[in-house]
């Protein structure tokens, strides 16, 4: 039994040491906002936050996250970084297909709070292990500028 | 038999009859009907083909194609017949309707349409699929005319109620007003009545000066749920005592399971059942973790069968071959073969692109519950009625107990329309007794995707004395995609979707010859964003390039100039020279160089031109700093959307231009993952400038375009950089083995 705490709620888990907490959040405990994209750390789809710093959940296995807190997508929102970001995103109208979009906000907020007004080399060091290939890149670079209050770039959208 | 059907049976493998004319006319009587739903609300169906037997009435005469309804709370629903998968068709669909019926956008709701091919077909491709940059093209004028008619209706309804006339009485926002007193009732007020009353013959649509929706940037309405974890992907359904599968197919295409050892796989926790079909195994697991381990603890013995020695290399060998064979004639103007016979001065060379995979961010995945009279499938697909008739066919249900539960698409880009995955998740349901979902690997998605076919490529020109092609010979040799998914389009040796782009270039040339000849590798191919006119623009644009250095005339220039019959098309040209400051000189990078290229097409319905410009480091790597794109895509219904369609498209257009193939050994494919199979990253993406030619034509596709401009912008810039031609794609690979 492996007990995982994610987003404030622990849960007792019947899985082997190594199941990787991607599939432990989604096949287990049924949270299905976190994206499954590679399983091997290339695409950052399954990014979650581990005690606030940002991990991919498909190859980390659940022993690591014993006794530590999980924040998923589902909850980043509760955070005022984390709500900065969504809005960011929906204002710049960065999602297109939105299946990385998860992975992408989970890394943004973990960039911004280790480095509030972030430069474009630290959103390119930060942001680079997430793969969109809808290729929405642009809008997130001027969202996270946004949700630093550097803003560039807002759609006039209504 | 219908057109559908008739693609539904060629994905079954039933040859088809020749094809039936798709009628895009509509009969006004019978395109629009009114029909109260569930006793208390206004449903309005309408179909885009005009003929047929409703769902809803039975004495009517036509079918419908998607509707509005509007309950009585005015609460709008529109049943979405396109899927959404990046491409802003949840957004751009009801803006159509809710220009007309005078409703805020942001209130309308929005349910998947069922499968239903008689009543969700699309205009321009004859079924109800989502795909080929069609979907605000076909249902611009359609969903326009289906919002004023049910406003009419409205209108109608609260002129009875007030008795007076209805030309006294306007709508807005949700609420017919009567002007010269002001009384006002809203739409949920007016929908009982307003379903009693007949449908107009003429609806008069606005004129695009009154527009107050289409051509504004409205938000995205599926952002909410995608950037808070509850968007609902096919690969995120779950259903009571559903089990989790994966499974590992023939590493070669064709090859059959010998035998499986599974002792040690049974062994692994959560591991359920071990299932063997024709040419795959499937580990059933509690999830996936135990599913992916159960698998690895297998030992498979695979027959590889006859294309066990495969490789690229003998592809590449037998389509050179056979690009020397006869042809079929797609697009014949004057006399080429004489004038290039003739003494002008010819140009030609040899183009290759690879196999390329589509690699979704969301790999394939289809969830199934099978029962004895019945299946349901939760999936994301491109092509809900493909998927119904070939899961009826393998389960010999009738197609109305196959249930298709359609879901937003982790990126589609031409994958989505195939029903592979779907097809092999029943055949393994059929062996297990709960519900099962499906998963591939990223290993198994890239490794068994349908890949973009290989394409060679045979390019002529003849120059007269001021260097102006006087003839023009194309001869395009691969896979049709056509001849397997829409037999019934591929006919006289043509494969339509192969040809397009080359048969139909804005320059002016007197003499043009284009051929086809079909080459087929060991297993299919399907459609990759951008179909036929990506592979053609690559090649008639980098062609076009090389026409202009042998010239010796500026690239921009040399196309200009052959551009006088095609305004549109030297408008964008124009634009995007000047917007990108064509002509000036790119700022030195020290030990690398740049350059400009650019592009011209006309594609989808829309005039694209692009501006690349890149650097090419010393070791022959390629980064692309900018791209400056310009488009005349006819009225914009959404401009954000425009922008956002050519900046993905631009970039997912980059990842196959600089690094995209799928290769071959020992007939297993070489990539896997994103470590071998590279895309761009955020640090590799260039700078995109999207620069919009006002226009009052008809709306042309989008989703597609911006990557098919792309590449040979790329290429050109390439050259421009560094002398070097790339007649073979990827670009890197091929600069590196240039000297």
């Amino acid at each position: 039994m492996v007990t995982l705490n994610v987003n404030g709620k622990d849960h007792a888990l019947d899985v082997t040491d190594d199941t990787p907490i991607l599939w432990a959040i989604r096949d287990i405990i049924g949270m299905t906002g976190t994206k499954f994209g590679c399983g091997m750390s290339l695409c950052g789809a399954c990014t979650v936050h581990l005690e606030g710093k940002p991990i991919r959940s498909c190859v980390t296995p659940v022993s690591v996250a014993a006794d530590k807190a999980i924040t998923t997508i589902e909850a980043i929102g509760d955070t005022e970084i984390g709500k900065r970001v969504q809005d960011a995103w929906i204002a710049s109208e960065v999602v297109q297909c939105g299946y990385c979009q998860s992975g992408q906000i989970m890394s943004a907020v973990a960039l911004l709070k280790e480095n509030p007004k972030p430069s474009d080399q630290d959103i390119d060091a930060a942001m680079s292990g997430n793969i969109c290939r809808c290729g929405t890149y642009v809008r997130i670079r001027s969202a996270i500028k946004q949700a630093a209050g550097m803003g560039e770039h807002v759609s006039e959208g209504v | 038999m219908k057109f559908m059907d008739k693609v539904i049976e060629s994905h079954s493998g039933v040859t088809s009859t020749p094809p039936e004319r798709v009628q895009g006319n509509v009969n006004r009587r019978d395109f629009l009907k009114l029909s109260s739903l569930l006793g208390a609300g206004l449903m309005l169906e309408f179909s885009f083909l005009g003929a047929g037997c409703s769902k809803f009435g039975e004495k009517s005469s036509f079918t419908p194609n998607a509707f509005i309804h509007i309950d009585e709370d005015g609460l709008v629903t529109l049943v979405a017949h396109k899927v959404e998968m990046g491409q802003g068709t949840y957004t751009s669909m009801p803006m159509l309707i809710a220009e007309e019926l005078e409703i805020d956008v942001s209130k309308v709701r929005l349910e998947h349409a069922e499968p239903n091919e008689k009543a969700y077909a699309d205009p321009l491709l004859g079924g109800q699929l989502t795909g080929g940059s069609t979907s605000v093209r076909g249902a611009w004028k359609p969903l326009r005319e289906a919002g004023a008619t049910a406003r009419i209706m409205l209108i109608s309804a609260a002129a009875l109620e007030w008795k007076v006339d209805p030309k006294t009485c306007r709508a807005e926002n949700g609420e017919v007003i009567h002007i010269p007193t002001d009384r006002r009732l809203s739409y949920g007020d007016l929908v009982n009545e307003a379903a009693r009353l007949p449908v107009p013959e003429v609806v008069v649509l606005k004129d695009p000066k009154d527009f107050k929706v289409i051509g504004k940037p409205i938000h995205r309405l599926d952002s909410p749920s995608k950037v808070n974890g509850t968007a609902q992907f096919g690969i995120d359904v779950q259903v009571p005592d559903m089990k989790i599968a994966t499974v590992s197919a023939s590493p070669v295409f064709g090859g059959k399971i010998v035998k499986v050892s599974d002792e040690k796989a049974k062994e692994v926790k959560g591991v359920r059942q071990i299932v063997l079909i024709d040419n795959a195994v499937a580990v059933i697991a509690d999830h996936m973790w135990a599913a992916k381990q159960g698998l690895a603890a297998l030992d498979i013995q695979w027959d590889d069968g006859e294309n066990a020695s495969f490789t690229s290399e003998s592809l590449a060998k037998d389509i050179a071959e056979a690009s020397k064979g006869k042809a079929a004639v797609a697009k014949k103007v004057g006399e080429p073969g004489e004038v290039m016979a003739g003494s002008g001065r010819k140009i030609e060379a040899i183009y290759e692109q690879p196999f390329l995979a589509h690699a979704t961010m969301e790999p394939m995945n289809c969830t199934v519950h099978l029962q004895a009279d019945s299946c349901d499938i939760w999936v994301g697909t491109q092509v809900p009625t493909i998927a119904q008739g070939a899961v009826a066919k393998l389960t010999g249900l009738p197609p109305e107990k196959v249930k298709i539960h359609n879901h937003l698409l982790g990126g589609g880009f031409g994958r989505r329309l195939e029903v592979d995955f779907i097809a092999q998740a029943v055949e393994i349901a059929k062996q297990v007794d709960s519900p099962i979902k499906v998963v591939w690997s990223r290993e198994e998605d890239i490794q068994h995707d349908m890949y973009r076919p290989y394409y060679y490529d045979r390019i002529s020109a003849s120059l007269d004395e001021h260097g102006k092609p006087i003839a023009w010979s194309h001869r395009i040799t691969g896979s049709s995609i056509m001849a397997r998914f829409f037999p019934a389009y591929f006919k006289d040796g043509i494969d339509p979707d192969a040809i397009e782009g080359a048969v139909n270039l804005p320059y002016s040339t007197p003499n043009v010859l284009v051929e086809y000849i079909r080459h087929e590798p060991p297993f299919v191919t399907a459609f990759w964003r951008g179909v036929g006119p990506t592979r053609n623009c690559f090649v008639t644009e980098s062609f076009m390039d090389e026409l202009s250095v042998a010239a010796k005339k500026d690239p921009v220039e040399y196309r200009r100039a052959l551009l006088n019959e095609s305004p549109r098309a030297k408008a964008v040209l124009e634009l995007a020279a000047e917007k990108a400051g064509w002509g000036t000189p790119l700022p030195a990078v020290k030990g690398a160089k740049v350059g400009r290229g650019v592009s011209v097409l006309f594609a989808f319905g829309s005039y694209i031109a692009q501006v690349a410009e890149v650097t090419v480091s010393a070791d022959n790597e390629v980064t692309i700093n900018r791209v400056v794109c310009a488009v005349d895509c006819g009225i914009v219904v959404n401009p954000d959307t425009v922008q956002a369609q050519m900046e993905g498209g631009i970039i997912f257009g980059a990842s196959a231009a600089l690094w995209g193939e799928i290769t071959f050994n020992n007939g297993r494919a070489n990539q896997s993952n994103f470590h071998n199979y590279r895309v761009v990253r955020m640090n590799e993406a260039p700078k995109v400038e999207v620069y919009v030619v006002p226009s009052t034509e008809s709306p042309g596709g989008l989703g597609e375009p911006g990557t098919s401009a792309l590449m040979p912008a790329v290429a050109n810039a390439v050259y421009a950089a560094t002398g070097k031609r790339i007649r073979k794609l990827p670009i890197v690979s091929t600069l590196k083995t240039m000297i």
